[in-house]
């Protein structure tokens, strides 16, 4: 059955987003790319350098794949315009993730400084992908102001804690009408599976599969969990009942009356 | 605020008895906490705590893959200039050492950032003595200027400034600072700063504060090992780094550890710090602020180098060189101290590389 995520006017077939940091070795990523399936993988600018092909992390990224620069190291929005402006510049095409964070012992992102960025940007042609700490109020504000998609923390970065903040994304996914992609805190395929399963649009990870034994063994295993959760989401999963059904019904006794 | 304020509450702490008291179980524990107090580190830094280095440098090893990944960003000194009117008993570069002193001219400069851009480096870290007169903050602006055409991060490690003078830099396109404090205990600081203005201990403990309030993007930390008691030195970098990254959580904060090396004619280390003192300084830093960089220089011995990199090393230096034009060779000066690991970039990297690591040679973008 076909079942795309439309982002930006793109169609995916992969809800699985594929981070670039941390990884051993840069040619791990074209592996772990094709391992998992991923269409869309982000780069932080930080790290593209035009001036060394052989080290340059953006030649590692497969063709046909979606570059999704990330504003990695904006401490506010002016930063993170400036940034996602010289990434378009770079030609790494119109998709930005903003991250904007001024906490290094959390990495937790600025949703103020975040919606004034994506609203700039938006209106300026990109196809914005914010990430945020999931809060209603601010994932509205953001739809209102363009962006393609709310993509709120399950865990702060890089902490393999999973869904921490399951039930704040719960409600994003039943409120806001954005696709809703779980960012940062992923640290298992059960973990992408289960918020799949809650309906996420797509889960971007990077860490549990760059600093994992084995990254490539590991990207594959998230692109099946997040294929998994996201049929069985489209299953209708049964409902989690507390008790066991009776099997003597207390209304048997009814019958429909001709 | 200041970081002063933090010194003195430690100033005349009874380390022995804390260090006497500790228990085996009470190392385990700490190992084992989710965040340290300042007390917690004092302990990990303790005689105590060297049965239970193997445990330390597990977690070190965990907590730094998590945070930083299997990644060593690679970064290069480059002397601007030797002028210097301190007198620091340690240093090549004091005053009463008689050498022929220099100053890159824009010129020589230049043909130095070529040959260090050619390695692929992007990350390059300034320096100079203190001289007001010779290498000021004007001359300062101007190299960076030129060094931005071929580097897209700047750090300079040079005589404290001014709030003011950082923000300028910073503009200019600064984006980190090294300073070391060299000797946290104020007594002996003094002792090893006879003359000069280096004798202002606050003036330099409080630099990384004022380039914090300038804007600045990192700020890099350290007690030069040797100098006095390595266990309460570490502790006050610890703690000075906790600090600004508590005042400035957007500013990322690292520490270097860096031990005393020879130089011509040199006084000799007043203590010694050896390689197990240094891996577990580095192991309890890493235990107390997780996310915290560590600077591992070419002070250090090659293969000595190689083990610190799964110890919790963020950074490293290559293709190191102390003198003052000491790339392009043409008129090369005298060093600032001996270096020890002297493999080049490429080399590096690659036993980088065979490690199961990744060199890293940007990890920022002058924006």
């Amino acid at each position: 059955m076909s079942d795309p995520l439309i982002i930006g006017g793109q169609k995916l077939f992969s809800r699985l987003f594929l981070g670039t940091g941390k990884f051993p070795n840069n040619k791990m990523i074209p592996e772990a790319v094709t391992a998992s399936g991923a269409q869309v993988v982000t780069i932080a600018l930080r790290r593209v350098d035009p001036e060394f092909p052989e080290e340059n992390i953006v030649n590692f990224v497969p063709k046909g794949c979606i570059l999704m620069p990330n504003t990695s190291g904006a401490r506010n929005a002016r930063e993170a315009v400036r940034i996602a402006r010289m990434a378009r510049a770079a030609g790494c095409g119109n998709w930005v993730k903003i991250e904007v964070i001024a906490d290094n012992r959390y990495l937790l992102p600025d949703n103020y400084e975040t919606i004034k960025a994506t609203e700039e940007l938006a209106a300026d042609g990109f196809v914005v992908l914010p990430y945020v700490s999931p809060d209603l109020m601010v994932a509205r504000k953001l739809a209102e102001v363009g962006a393609a998609a709310v993509m709120p923390l399950g865990a702060p970065i890089g902490s393999n804690r999973g869904l921490q903040t399951r039930e704040l994304i719960r409600i994003l996914i039943e409120e806001i009408s954005l696709p809703v992609i779980v960012d940062a805190g992923i640290g298992r395929p059960s973990q992408a599976a289960e918020a799949m399963e809650m309906g996420a649009a797509a889960v971007l990870v990077n860490t549990a599969i760059a600093t994992a034994g084995d990254p490539v063994a590991m990207a594959r295993a998230f692109g099946r969990a997040v294929e998994a959760g996201r049929a069985a989401f489209l299953a209708g999963p049964g409902e989690v009942q507390r008790y066991a059904r009776a099997s003597s019904p207390l209304t048997g006794f009814l019958r429909d009356e001709d | 605020m200041s970081f002063y304020k933090q010194y003195q509450r430690f100033k005349d702490f009874d380390y022995a008895s804390f260090f006497n008291r500790l228990t085996d179980q009470d190392i385990r524990r700490i190992i084992n906490k989710n965040r340290l107090s300042e007390l917690d580190y004092l302990a990990l830094l303790s005689p105590r705590a060297e049965k239970c280095l193997e445990e330390m440098a597990q977690k070190a090893h965990r907590l730094t893959i998590q945070h930083f990944g299997r990644v060593i960003l690679l970064y290069t000194p480059l002397y601007l200039a030797d002028y210097c009117i301190n007198s620091c008993v340690y240093c090549g570069f004091r005053v009463q050492n008689k050498f022929a002193r220099k100053k890159l001219s824009l010129d020589e400069l230049e043909s130095e950032a070529r040959v260090i851009a050619g390695t692929g480096l992007k990350h390059i870290l300034i320096l100079t003595g203190e001289s007001r007169k010779h290498s000021p903050v004007s001359y300062i602006k101007e190299c960076v200027e030129i060094l931005k055409k071929y580097f897209t991060s700047i750090g300079i490690e040079i005589y404290p400034l001014e709030e003011a003078e950082y923000a300028e830099l910073v503009f200019a396109g600064v984006d980190g600072l090294t300073i070391y404090q060299e000797v946290y205990d104020e007594q002996v600081y003094s002792e090893v700063h006879p003359a000069g203005p280096k004798r202002d201990y606050r003036f330099r403990l409080d630099a990384p504060e004022r380039a914090c309030r300038a804007g600045i993007r990192s700020v890099n930390v350290g007690a030069l090992l040797g100098l006095y008691d390595w266990r309460t030195e570490a502790f006050f970098t610890g703690l000075h780094a906790n600090y600004l990254q508590n005042s400035y959580p957007d500013v990322e904060v690292s520490i270097s550890p860096p031990r005393m090396r020879p130089y011509p004619g040199g006084a000799a280390p007043r203590v010694m710090v050896n390689d197990k003192n240094l891996v577990q300084y580095m192991l309890a830093f890493r235990l107390f602020v997780p996310r915290g960089g560590i600077s591992i220089s070419t002070r250090e011995r090659p293969e000595l180098r190689e083990y610190l990199i799964k110890l919790g090393t963020t950074r490293m230096s290559a293709g190191s060189c102390t003198a003052v034009g000491g790339r392009s060779g043409a008129d090369k000066s005298t060093g600032q101290f001996e270096i020890s690991d002297e493999r080049d970039v490429a080399t590096m990297a690659r036993v980088i590389y065979s490690h199961g690591y990744q060199p890293v040679y940007k990890d920022w973008q002058t924006i």
